[in-house]
């Protein structure tokens, strides 16, 4: 139910909206039953000339059962929950798949830096291509990124992939996404981190191969130039 | 203090006679109550007013904001962090805990004022102090602290990331020094409770909201402690340049994380214990009803705050903890769902066969129970680990956030103004003033939160000054829902002119009441209204439970506390 909001561009953003929808479904049963008794109540009992009320303590077994009946069924429900959550989270957070590449991450007040493995999809080799606000990745391409800090603590954030995860200075995290779907999208920092915490926009492209070839190919023939003039 | 039951007015002879012995340096309990819930409420008007300021920048971004002007990134930060500092420790706590403990605690278990009156007035003169320091923190050079009210360094350590050299120490100082003003009331309630209990208030008939503040108490003074030692790190960090949490010195900044959400996290219940006790007495007056399962809700406290202890790292899910830490968080953060459901199922259970009268209080504490709710439900997607992935530091948390504590600081606290107004100035607040001020408030509280659900769950982040250069996440339609939520606060905000007037009017010119209005049980009642210096004309001893209300065979349908089971009621 999340894309009717937000498009789900990755494996990840699948099973989050599927976790979501199993929430939002269970926790709808109980609000919808709570509020109608509710206000049920509320206007069955209310002041009526010459009505006394009721003198219940709640104390025995038989009136508690009344609110002991839905606890046990709170339980049963949080138990279900917690099981698909650790399950979706496991997938998600846990355990990272063997990735088809590396991409590397740099946060810093106030930009993204993103190193891209060449079109020989190995980091740290000379057709590295180095980007500032932009990202791109071969759509249905398993990447792992490697995430660090050059100062404060920011949150690397895809919306579409349902990806959000802290960059702390002094660490470097890793994760991973496998997108779906091909377009262009916002990444934003989610952690405060100043003054310019709301212009760190960047832009996500998940192209086809082919379109990411071309573009890898623009890149790769300017790093290796000035790889060269550097030498 | 326990002085022996004193003699008919003895107590109201000693009674200060100087303005300034009698309201500023008071010891009474009672005033010092009202010290407290009078700052709490000025406070709130500024927070509101923040609100308002940056709610107009979100919705109409880089536009003067009337009775403001343009507001800058800067400001806006400023703006934001402040509003959630002011609103939590000089709103909340000083009105719910401070404010209501220290008015009703000696009241409701029958004693002349707190154990230690002069660490009770020393608590509120610190907390003054706090409330100097942080509003000076505002108008520094380099303005107010902006670093978000949860103040993860490295960004709230230094001032070469933070740029803001004088607001972030004297936000710390604040924040600090309000916590100590908290412990010294804590101790001072928790002795009290224990020691100063009239004749026959046994535990089991305490009254419920007294118990909730003595526990929110003791959570608080069990969580506070690693905070206060977080923050003369971080004062360090900002001061004197020590590196507790710079990892470029071998500190570590999720050291101050774990410190602030130990406490930051059980402080929600610290906030939300005593709102619910508020509840529990103004259903069973207003509804004529015995609370439902006294026991159990009461056990329901105590469990929801030793839960409260383990429950922090839900807050940091994304932080970079340990993905495995995760399940632990999500299973105690899943489990306090357990208690706190119970508890609001015994109080739908009280309306049960009552007589619900829908008096002012009485619609506030219904409009807790089903604004709570809301509450209560939409944390189960945060507190599950992975849905939080996506929806940690969206607008959907700050909705959540808020439908818990605008219904335990906003609708709690309306609550036991209303219902407590006439035992602390002696006269009844207007009903139809009342009545339009509750509708002109809840009705835009949900006007203004609604749609920050569905901003938040469309993927846009809190904190960001201005949606425009993110052309996915401003689209027309966003942009709508956050008009609408700005006009809905603007709104709300309105309205509370009428509850100002209604208060100040009533003070002075509301029908006068006798002690017992509302025809209430608990012991405060018996007082005389206002109560006198020393509370009671005879120090009461205590019958039965708080809440004999309808009880069968008997011509009243209430039963003090107070009044002896053999001297009253003409039987009929």
């Amino acid at each position: 139910m999340l894309e009717w909001l937000i498009p789900a561009a990755s494996t990840s953003a699948d099973e989050i909206d599927w976790l979501f929808a199993v929430i939002f479904y269970t926790v709808g049963v109980w609000f919808v039953v709570a509020q109608g008794i509710f206000f049920g109540l509320i206007f069955k009992f209310r002041r009526r000339p010459g009505v006394r009320s009721l003198y219940v303590a709640g104390e025995t077994k038989d009136e508690k059962r009344w609110i002991s009946w839905p606890h046990y069924a709170v339980i049963a429900c949080d138990v279900v929950l917690i099981a698909g959550a650790i399950a979706v989270w496991r997938d998600v957070k846990q355990v990272i798949p063997p990735p088809d590449e590396t991409i590397r991450v740099i946060a810093q007040q106030w930009a993204w830096t993103f190193v891209h493995p060449g079109p020989d999809r190995q980091l740290d080799t000379p057709d590295d291509v180095v980007t500032v606000n932009e990202l791109h990745v071969r759509n249905g391409t398993t990447y792992e990124f490697e995430l660090t800090s050059q100062d404060v603590v920011h949150s690397f954030s895809i919306p579409v992939f349902r990806l959000k995860q802290d960059a702390v200075p002094g660490r470097m995290i890793k994760g991973w996404f496998r997108p779906t779907k091909t377009g262009t999208f916002d990444i934003a920092c989610a952690e405060m981190c100043g003054l310019g915490h709301a212009l760190m926009p960047a832009a996500l492209h998940i192209e086809s191969a082919e379109e990411h070839a071309a573009w890898l190919g623009e890149h790769t023939a300017v790093a290796a130039a000035a790889a060269g003039s550097r030498s | 203090m326990s002085m022996p039951a004193p003699a008919h007015g003895a107590a109201v002879a000693h009674a200060p006679e100087s303005f300034w012995s009698r309201y500023v340096f008071s010891t009474d309990h009672k005033v010092i109550g009202l010290q407290y819930m009078f700052t709490g409420m000025a406070m709130a008007l500024i927070g509101g007013f923040m609100a308002y300021v940056f709610r107009m920048q979100l919705a109409f971004p880089g536009q003067s904001v009337p009775l403001y002007g343009l507001v800058t990134a800067r400001e806006y930060n400023a703006l934001i962090t402040n509003h959630g500092s002011i609103m939590i420790f000089w709103v909340s706590m000083p009105v719910l805990i401070a404010g209501l403990g220290n008015f009703l605690i000696p009241l409701m278990i029958g004693c002349d004022d707190m154990v230690f009156p002069r660490l009770n007035r020393l608590s509120y003169q610190i907390f003054f102090v706090s409330v100097v320091i942080i509003l000076i923190s505002l108008v520094v050079p380099g303005g107010g602290f902006g670093g978000a009210w949860t103040a993860y360094p490295p960004l709230s350590a230094s001032a070469h990331y933070n740029h803001t050299p004088w607001g972030a120490p004297l936000w710390l100082l604040a924040v600090a020094l309000e916590f100590v003003a908290f412990l010294l009331g804590g101790i001072n309630f928790t002795v009290t409770v224990m020691n100063a209990r009239a004749p026959g208030m046994t535990a089991m008939r305490i009254p419920i909201v007294v118990w909730m503040i003595v526990i929110a108490s003791l959570v608080f003074m069990g969580s506070v402690g690693p905070l206060i030692a977080g923050a003369v790190m971080l004062f360090l960090d900002q001061t004197v340049g020590t590196q507790f949490f710079d990892p470029k010195a071998g500190g570590d900044p999720l050291l101050w994380q774990h410190l602030f959400w130990f406490f930051g996290h059980p402080e929600v219940y610290v906030v939300l214990l005593p709102a619910t006790g508020v509840v529990a007495e103004v259903l069973t007056v207003f509804a004529r009803k015995k609370l439902f399962a006294y026991k159990t809700i009461l056990g329901t406290a105590i469990a929801t705050g030793i839960i409260s202890f383990f429950v922090w790292a839900h807050h940091q899910f994304v932080a970079g903890i340990d993905p495995r830490m995760a399940h632990l968080f999500t299973i105690t953060t899943l489990l306090i769902s357990i208690p706190v459901a119970e508890m609001l199922f015994a109080f739908i259970a009280t309306l049960y066969g009552g007589s619900i009268e829908f008096a002012t209080p009485m619609l506030w504490a219904l409009a807790f129970i089903a604004e709570f709710l809301i509450g209560g439900v939409t944390g189960i997607f945060l507190g599950a680990n992975a849905t939080d992935i996506y929806l940690h530091d969206t607008y959907f948390v700050v909705a959540h956030f808020h439908y818990t504590f605008f219904p335990i600081a906003i609708i709690g606290t309306f609550a036991a103004i209303t219902y407590w107004f006439p035992k602390m100035f002696g006269r009844r607040m207007s009903e139809t003033l009342g009545k339009i001020h509750f509708w002109g408030t809840v009705i835009p509280f949900n006007l203004i939160f609604i749609p920050l659900f569905l901003t938040g769950v469309a993927g846009q982040h809190r904190r960001i000054y201005s949606y425009e250069n993110f052309p996915q996440l401003s689209t027309p339609w966003l942009n709508h829902l956050a008009v609408i939520a700005t006009v809905a606060l603007i709104v709300m905000l309105a309205f509370q002119v009428v509850f100002l007037v209604n208060f100040f009017w009533s003070m002075r010119h509301g029908e006068e009441v006798g002690a017992n209005p509302w025809n209430a049980n608990t012991l405060e009642w018996a007082a005389p209204s206002p109560p006198p210096h020393g509370n009671f004309v005879t120090m009461p001893a205590v019958y039965r439970g708080p809440y004999e209300y309808g009880v069968p065979d008997r011509d009243l349908d209430y039963w003090p506390q107070h009044v002896p089971n053999q001297e009253e009621l003409p039987r009929a």
